[in-house]
């Protein structure tokens, strides 16, 4: 089946928008998050020579293959997926977003995105470096991420709502962060509580991975927004010229 | 080259069951992408633990719970 026209542009416009949010966050990921994730690794091989274990596994992929494509592999396929979900969002929601500017709707649709799906999450599931977290405990450590994220979304959608019951703007705002807040609050308390950092885990490393981990993740997302509404703003103004043209 | 403010916004295609359909298929395909990146362990991929292993460092960077 062909696409619509008009959807395959737009997609197009996100997927183009995600490789290089994607790419972008990669190359921020390289230097802020890889040191530390040699870091983390060095204290987890320590710790399984502690244990009597093999220190260094057979690795199926060596750890200069991980750091360089591996990680940019991982984030720009990553970003691809989300250019193209919030490409998808933007068609269907356009209508429904109450802006006369697709810059607006294009931006607002992914700031509300970083708030839902890495803001929310990451403040109560902040994610771990390697030799944080017990194996036997990830199909429910991941269930819970997932919940959280779609919790995330959930009180996204709940906080407009709320501010579209207001007409005054300091009414809407103060509604929309409401609902968005007790969303989030009633998540955070329903889903179990997660602390498996083992006790002589440095602080400082484990602080400086999740700003990094955090800073990915705006990275792709902001750049994602930005790129997505500069596409979409060219294929306007080119739509205008052409319709310019056909009328003289 | 039109002004800034002459330009319109850009024409969405209407809501019809087709878009639908298509957008949901379009959904499905990048969310299977995005767990290939985020959670798979082989069973999509067919691939072992090779595209886990290779993509481990991008994974604890997204945020993803990983071991």
């Amino acid at each position: 089946m062909p696409l619509t026209p008009s959807f395959g542009r737009i997609l197009l416009a996100g997927l183009l928008a995600g490789v290089l949010a994607g790419l972008l966050a990669g190359t921020f990921a390289y230097f802020a998050g890889e040191p530390r994730i040699d870091a983390a690794i060095a204290i987890e091989q320590q710790n399984a020579l502690a244990h009597g274990e093999a220190g260094a596994d057979d690795e199926l992929v060596s750890r200069d293959t991980q750091k360089h494509v591996g990680l940019l592999l991982a984030t720009s396929l990553y970003g691809l997926a989300m250019g193209g979900i919030l490409a998808t969002a933007y068609t269907l929601l356009r209508r429904r977003l109450r802006t006369g500017s697709d810059s607006r709707a294009a931006i607002g649709l992914a700031g509300a995105a970083l708030t839902g799906v890495i803001l929310v999450p990451f403040l109560k599931y902040p994610p771990n470096p390697p030799a944080v977290g017990d194996p036997a405990t990830i199909d429910q450590r991941t269930i819970s991420y997932l919940a959280v994220l779609i919790l995330g979304l959930v009180a996204i959608w709940a906080g407009v709502l709320a501010a579209r019951t207001q007409t005054q703007e300091w009414r809407r705002a103060t509604a929309g962060l409401a609902g968005f807040l007790i969303v989030v609050a009633i998540a955070y308390v329903l889903l179990p509580t997660i602390n498996e950092v083992p006790d002589n885990f440095p602080a400082v490393l484990l602080w400086k991975f999740r700003i990094a981990s955090l800073g990915t993740q705006t990275i792709l997302w902001t750049v994602l927004g930005l790129a997505f509404a500069g596409l979409l703003n060219r294929q306007a103004v080119s739509d205008t010229a052409q319709r310019i043209a056909a009328k003289s | 080259m039109p002004k800034a403010q002459s330009v319109r916004p850009l024409a969405i295609p209407a809501i019809s069951t087709r878009l639908l359909l298509t957008a949901a298929g379009v959904v499905i395909v990048l969310l299977a992408l995005a767990y290939l990146v985020a959670f798979d362990q082989g069973a999509l991929s067919r691939s072992g633990m090779y595209m886990h292993e290779l993509m481990h460092d991008g994974r604890h960077l997204l945020g993803v719970p990983c071991h």
